[in-house]
């Protein structure tokens, strides 16, 4: 008797976004990180915020990566926390839209000064704060859009990045 | 909801009697200190609920974990906050392994000394979030009736699991409301019990297709009560098909049926282990591919289709990649196997089985559990047997065990045709498990034969409890295969490190008779072969708590062996036998 082709065979490497819709309680943060670090688990990015006071619901959002059978491993372990409500991969349910914020602080004059707002201009970054030395830039898109950019900040004058990690939403008019 | 019940207005102490009342709760297992001072008082100033003093706090989570086992309800225990929180860790650590339903309540310093560093204070909630399937701290007393009642409801349902509530003294004091277990839901917590019924009708195609199948049973069918046992007897039985089963699982499919291959696994037979090798459809109900069950992972039961029912998702494709997962109660899943079995009117395909048996009867003629008989010197397996023929038809006996060597022999000689009759510690691997098991389930059972199968070395971890036993006239039966090493240790020694016996003997043990005397229980020795069967029918006879020290060889090892790393095909199957070459690099730092 032969075993199906199993989605799980492949030993390769997946990122994989996921969106989880918790309980707003206290430790329910440590809950999920202590997953994470005590399962030996990666995580890439991970954000938190109430997104339904009246319910007291937050919902995290974690960048991981893994083999198929951790991923797997990873969905099922946070669906067994008590406060999770829902458990959502939006890499594997289709399309969805993943975006990050950095605030990133640039100190120079001259023609590096003009260099990082002409830059700032492409990547349609804002100035949300300026002195006659320095800027703040906010700059909202995909991660790698992000690093690039904070990259070649880097060449004119980077102080220092903030960023806010990944949040994410499918695409279309379903939940999640 | 009723108004009534809402409107009365209680201090935190008394809500908490009033839950434990509620959820059915008649005795609990603990001990007192400051921080739970005013629950005390509670418990004080009622009849309803009966504690049990244990003598420590890791012991009352063991005793609840027994009580638990072997009646299928919740095991209750409270605790006083620092050191009686720290001290109910490992307790915690061993029912999350095992899948026992516990509720822990433990005192915390008053709400507004929390991080402070107070008398006594730790963070519970932050030391037990990894040991506990969930776990609450109370700040406001008007949360406290909904959050035991819901602690009650995760403990025992989904994969049970250890929950501990913390309540800090100040709750304990403050009046507020009382609501009712029906009103005090969990907002999120449902796990599936009722399995996708597709999947089920393709194990059942798949099933009666086999030629070679087996049936690989475990704990999750003594978690789902004893009407799974019997459908699992059931199933098997119409089917035809061999079953075995894990340690955690003994006692769920009847010891003494043919079809039972024994123990698989580490220290499992070899039948069943060379049976799960060569077979071509394997149906695991309830167990979690251990490591001590696969051995070598990439190497295990390499070309059989795979079946997996169990109700924790995570179990699932977490070591061993299976062909069709079922989530559901296993005996939601066994019910529905059986009519969807009959509905199609499956039958096995007679002549692929016949051959089937005929290996593994070839299999289990190499009476793999023999050992050698020695006139005087008293062999630990020999204890067993003759401890077996004296238990033997009586269904009111309960085992327990603590970790190492006589563990396995346990598992290996004496006979489990009951599910929770048989308690120990699997997962974690504790010991000082045996004794307060022992007791707990006693407490359960009063009337009943509660025996610990011990060893020497970790009998010492909990033997305070022998005054918990004196206390409450629990006649616990302490049976110490005493062999002055911790036997398990020496064993690995013996055949991975080269004999060097690097602090397994035990150059100062207590005179375990004096021992007895001292606690006021009753003390026996037996020192050689002809003295066995008087001690045990002795041990039987008296009903006060004893402790046998049964003296046996010294250098006996626990066989058939699958060393670590290996797969089940490269059992050893006794002392003459070697690990080839060593064990791999890779196995040797396996645990
Ligand atoms: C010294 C030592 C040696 C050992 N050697 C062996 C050995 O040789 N062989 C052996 O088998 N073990 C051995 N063990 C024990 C081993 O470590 C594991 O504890 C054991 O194998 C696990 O048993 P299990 O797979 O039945 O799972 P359990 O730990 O009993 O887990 C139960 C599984 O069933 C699921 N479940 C729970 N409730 C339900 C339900 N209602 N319906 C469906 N599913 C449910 C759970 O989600 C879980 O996946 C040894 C332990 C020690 C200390
Ligand atoms: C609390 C704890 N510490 C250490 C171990 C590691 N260990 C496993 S078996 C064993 C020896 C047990 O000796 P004994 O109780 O005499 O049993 P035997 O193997 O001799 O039958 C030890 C130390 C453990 N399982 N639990
Ligand atoms: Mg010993």
């Amino acid at each position: 008797m032969t075993a199906r082709p199993s989605p799980f065979a492949s030993t390769a490497i997946e990122r994989h976004t996921i969106s989880i819709l918790v309980d707003n309680e206290p430790g329910v943060l440590a809950r999920v990180i202590g997953l994470f670090s005590g399962r030996g688990y990666n995580i890439e990015s991970l954000t938190v915020a109430e997104v339904d006071r009246d319910a007291t619901l937050s919902r995290v959002t974690i960048v991981t990566s893994g083999t198929p059978m951790i991923i797997e491993q990873i969905k099922a372990q946070l669906g067994r926390l008590v406060p999770v409500h829902r458990v959502h991969d939006l890499t594997l349910e289709g399309p969805f839209v993943e975006r990050e914020t950095a605030l990133v602080k640039v100190a120079g004059t001259g023609e590096k000064r003009v260099e990082a707002l002409r830059l700032a201009d492409v990547f349609k970054a804002r100035v949300v704060d300026a002195t006659i030395t320095s800027f703040v830039f906010e700059i909202t898109g995909q991660g790698e859009e992000l690093d690039r950019f904070i990259g070649l900040m880097a060449e004119l004058g980077l102080v220092g990045v903030s960023r806010t990690g990944v949040v994410a939403m499918s695409r279309g008019p379903g939940g999640i | 909801m009723s108004a009534a019940t809402n409107e009365t207005s209680l201090t935190g102490a008394d809500i908490v009697l009033k839950a434990l009342r509620d959820q059915g709760v008649e005795v609990i297992f603990g001990y007192p200190g400051g921080a739970v001072l005013p629950i005390y008082d509670a418990l004080f100033q009622q009849n309803d609920i009966r504690h049990i003093l244990v003598r420590h706090e890791q012991a009352a989570l063991h005793a609840a974990e027994g009580y638990a086992r072997s009646t299928g309800k919740v095991g209750v225990v409270l605790v006083t906050s620092g050191p009686g929180a720290t001290n109910a860790v490992t307790g915690l650590a061993d029912a999350l392994m095992d899948s026992i339903p516990i509720v822990c309540l433990s005192g915390q310093v008053a709400t507004h000394l929390i991080g402070n560093d107070a008398f006594q204070e730790c963070d519970t909630t932050g030391i037990t979030r990894p040991c506990t399937k969930h776990n609450y701290l109370v700040k406001d007393v008007n949360n406290l009736a909904r959050t035991l009642h819901e602690a009650f409801y995760v403990a025992k349902n989904g994969r049970p699991g250890p929950v501990v509530i913390d309540i800090p003294k100040d709750v304990q004091f403050a009046e507020g409301a009382y609501r009712s277990p029906a009103d005090s839901m969990p907002k999120s917590y449902r796990p599936q019990v009722k399995p996708d019924l597709n999947r089920v009708e393709e194990a059942i195609d798949l099933l009666a297709k086999a030629k070679r199948p087996i049936f690989y049973v475990g704990g999750g069918v003594i978690n789902a009560g004893p009407v799974a046992s019997q459908l699992l007897t059931q199933f098997v039985r119409m089917t035809g098909y061999p079953c075995t089963t894990t340690l955690m699982g003994l006692g769920a499919y009847p010891a003494s049926d043919r079809q039972w291959l024994g123990m698989l696994g580490m220290h499992g037979t070899y039948e069943a282990n060379l049976a799960m090798h060569g077979c071509d459809v394997m149906v695991c109900i309830g167990a979690r591919f251990d490591d001590r069950v696969t051995g070598k992972v990439s190497e295990f039961s390499p070309n059989s289709v795979k079946i997996h029912v169990d109700i924790d998702p995570s179990s699932i494709n977490k070591n061993v990649r299976v062909d069709v997962p079922i989530i559901g109660d296993a005996a939601h899943v066994l019910e529905d196997m059986i009519r969807i079995w009959k509905a199609r009117g499956k039958q096995p395909d007679k002549a692929a089985l016949a051959e089937w048996w005929e290996q593994i009867e070839f299999w289990r003629a190499r009476d793999c559990l023999r050992y050698d008989k020695t006139p005087k010197i008293i062999k630990p397996q020999y204890a067993l047997e003759r401890l077996r023929a004296a238990i033997s038809g009586r269904d009111d006996v309960y085992i327990t065990t603590e970790v190492g060597q006589h563990q396995m022999w346990a598992a290996q000689f004496l006979p489990f045709d009951k599910p929770n009759h048989w308690m120990t510690s699997g997962g974690l691997g504790t010991m000082g498990y045996g004794l307060p098991a022992a007791i707990g389930a006693q407490v359960a059972h009063p009337d009943a034969l509660c025996i610990d199968v011990a060893g020497e070395a970790s009998i010492l971890m909990n033997i305070q409890e022998m005054a918990t036993a004196l206390q409450y006239r629990l006649p616990v039966k302490v049976f110490i295969l005493n062999n002055q090493y911790m036997g398990m240790v020496r064993q690995w020694q013996e055949l991975l490190h080269g004999g060097r016996y690097s602090e397994s003997y035990s150059e100062a043990l207590p005179d375990f008779v004096k021992l007895a005397d001292a606690f006021g229980g009753v003390g026996l020795r037996a020192t050689e072969v002809s003295q066995v069967d008087d001690v045990i029918a002795e041990m039987i006879k008296v009903k006060r708590p004893v402790i046998v020290d049964m003296c046996v060889d010294q250098k006996e090892n626990c066989f058939p062996m699958i060393p670590g790393g290996r797969a089940h095909n490269e059992m050893l199957l006794g002392p003459d036998e070697k690990v080839e070459n060593a064990t791999p690099e890779d196995g040797m730092v396996l645990v």
